[in-house]
């Protein structure tokens, strides 16, 4: 079996001695899928992916990527293979778009350095894989809320390019509500873009309030369910009637039309 | 309901654009095109020039021999023309380069570093406490130029020291917000203290000289004063200019920041050090200029857009130029000197008010 991408071991975290917000989390991530975490607000979410990210540590256990233990990557090279998508952004400046998207580019720049022509190559190579390259020259302030998400993907892209393969496999993007705030065109863009990274071999964690976006696309879920371990599996296994209706503490049900699966509330 | 249905049906009529990853020049001088690098730097080159041309300029504009220009052939003559010049008029003249350069780029390294376009180096209780720190000299140790001027670097630097020990032990929302309350509170406390050394100064001799100081003024600088300064000042100037591309970086989330593998707090410490130390060196020795750090960089940024690669460095020239040109109507209107603070503030604020007043719809780039 391949190396996991990312993989947690006996994880617990709070934001409050004795008021822990994550407690024995446990999930090995393969590369190349991508995975869900789910679960109610304030279950930890958010939480799950800083860790990831590493920008948290954990009280106890052990958070690995790509078999190093996080604590033993240098700062820049972590920043070459794992990008955090925020769920938003926001700058009192002027930046156009391609600007935004360049500064993706600083873990592989020296902190002296200028983005070379290069980096700018890859920075619009980046605004094309999603699609809103015909908006390099726009100021971030006047794109709308789908296409400022769009660009903050861009800018992650940019972030984990090796060139000269646009993408690396051992690359894992961090998504935190990826399609919240977002209309159904661009809910759909964003799915398909995540669909194409992840052929493409790039792994994705990302948290999401919607199951009907879950079900769409994840490959698999970690469910957090307040007070207790949270459960991480294959989409099917994991995303039951049964487990949402308990972590969600209301009936839902999962109904079959057309060979895909929605979620129901009655 | 459910999103999905749509979504599956959706999802294959999202055109994307070919992806054409070339390696060849033709993709790569497109997409380098984007960014107007080539007309900004030729701005840029302009607005040099310009500050070139004001420098030289003001070399021979005063009131020797009479209000106006210095004709070449009275430097050549007049031996009091000459030691004028070089005495008293070059080192005012540079240092009010340096001070424009300096708070220009210093206001652009705030307002990146607490992404807020509303602050200035001033901020953090760097301005109230050199303002303090030079009261207290005048009042209490005899205001000789040399004590003023150590005593209001050491209280401007005192202030951030306070601020940032003061944010780092608050307990209220996130550190940018902290620093900004802090700064606040340990202004107040300086301003109260200025109040006070006011109040006991005697009204007939140090009175006026903390409200010239207040105001803020370069006549009587020397090339001593000047060379004083120097070794922040080029410190300071150089730092922030190397680290023009990587500031944008420095103005995003920590979180962001974090994620693109820079360590945002210790950059930013960096940076505020070589923001403040210079601006401390040069308002203990020209007092209090007020709002050049504040609109030097909105000009900026309106001229070379926002990308800091190009408005830091413009920011640098637009203020040197900005405080020459007030500088020679400073010396030149009256017949006795105006407070340049009184000058920059009474262009800044016009400009400012200006600038609001007149936000573009198209974003283009202009030439200087």
């Amino acid at each position: 079996m391949r190396t996991p991408i990312l993989s947690f071991r006996d994880v617990s975290f709070g934001y409050h001695v004795g008021h822990p917000v994550l407690e024995g989390v446990n999930f090995e991530m393969r590369p190349g899928r991508i995975a869900a975490v789910l679960g109610p607000n304030g279950a930890g979410k958010t939480t799950l992916l800083y860790l990831a990210l590493g920008w948290l540590t954990p009280w106890r256990g052990e958070i690995r990527f790509a078999g190093i233990r996080l604590s033993d990557l240098s700062s820049r090279t972590r920043g070459r293979h794992m990008a955090l998508v925020p769920q938003s952004e926001y700058t009192p400046f002027d930046y156009s778009a391609l600007e935004y998207a360049l500064l993706g580019r600083t873990p592989h720049l020296s902190p002296l350095e200028m983005p070379s022509e290069e980096d700018v190559d890859i920075a619009l190579h980046a605004m094309e894989q999603v699609g809103i390259a015909h908006l390099a020259r726009n100021p971030v302030p006047t794109l709308s809320g789908g296409e400022r998400q769009l660009l903050l993907i861009a800018r992650a892209l940019a972030q984990i390019a090796t060139p000269p393969s646009p993408t690396t496999s051992e690359a894992l993007l961090l998504l935190d509500e990826p399609t919240a705030h977002l209309d159904l065109r661009n809910k759909v863009r964003i799915i398909e873009i995540m669909r194409r990274l992840r052929d493409a071999g790039v792994s994705i964690l990302m948290t999401n309030h919607e199951p009907d976006v879950v079900l769409a696309v994840a490959d698999d879920v970690l469910l957090i369910e307040p007070g207790h371990p949270p459960q991480f599996g294959p989409l099917q296994e994991i995303f039951t009637a049964e487990a949402l209706s308990r972590v969600y503490g209301i009936p839902l049900r999962l109904l079959q039309t057309d060979g895909h699966r929605h979620v129901v509330w009655t | 309901m459910s999103l999905v249905s749509g979504v599956e049906a959706e999802a294959k009529k999202v055109p994307y654009r070919a992806e054409s990853h070339g390696k060849g020049r033709g993709a790569t001088s497109h997409a380098i095109s984007l960014l107007d690098h080539r007309t900004l730097r030729r701005s840029l080159m302009l607005l040099g020039l310009a500050l070139v041309l004001a420098f030289g300029l003001s070399v021979f504009v005063g009131r020797y021999p009479a209000p106006g220009v210095i004709p070449l052939e009275r430097l050549a003559t007049d031996e009091l023309a000459r030691r004028l010049v070089f005495h008293l008029r070059l080192p005012r003249l540079l240092t009010a380069l340096l001070l424009g350069m300096t708070l220009g780029a210093a206001g652009m390294v705030f307002q990146l570093i607490f992404s807020n376009p509303l602050v200035e180096p001033g901020f953090l209780g760097v301005s109230q406490g050199a303002a303090f720190g030079a009261a207290f000299s005048i009042v209490f140790l005899g205001g000789t130029a040399l004590f003023t001027q150590v005593s209001a670097a050491l209280f401007a630097l005192l202030g951030l020291a306070l601020s940032y020990t003061l944010a780092r032990r608050l307990r209220y929302g996130g550190w940018m917000l902290r620093l900004i309350l802090a700064g606040i509170a340990v202004s107040a406390l300086f301003s109260a203290g200025l109040g006070l050394l006011k109040y006991l100064a005697d009204p007939l001799t140090q009175l006026p000289e903390i409200t010239f100081w207040l105001l803020g003024g370069l006549s009587g600088l020397t090339w001593g004063k000047l060379l004083s300064t120097l070794p922040a000042v080029l410190l300071g100037l150089t730092v922030m200019y190397l680290y023009r591309w990587r500031l944008n970086v420095l103005s995003l989330d920590e979180r962001i920041a974090f994620s693109l593998g820079v360590a945002a707090g210790r950059e930013r410490a960096l940076l505020i050090l070589a923001a403040v130390l210079p601006t401390a060196a040069l308002i203990s020795v020209t007092g209090m200029i007020g709002w050049v750090g504040l609109i030097v960089p909105h000009i900026a940024r309106r001229l070379f857009r926002a990308d800091t690669r190009f408005s830091l460095p413009a920011s640098m020239l637009l203020g040197g130029v900005f405080t020459l040109l007030c500088d020679d109507l400073a010396r030149t209107l009256l017949p006795g000197e105006i407070p340049l603070g009184i000058l920059t503030s009474l262009f800044g604020a016009a400009i400012f008010l200006f600038l609001m007043m007149t936000q573009p719809t198209k974003h283009v780039t202009k030439g200087a």
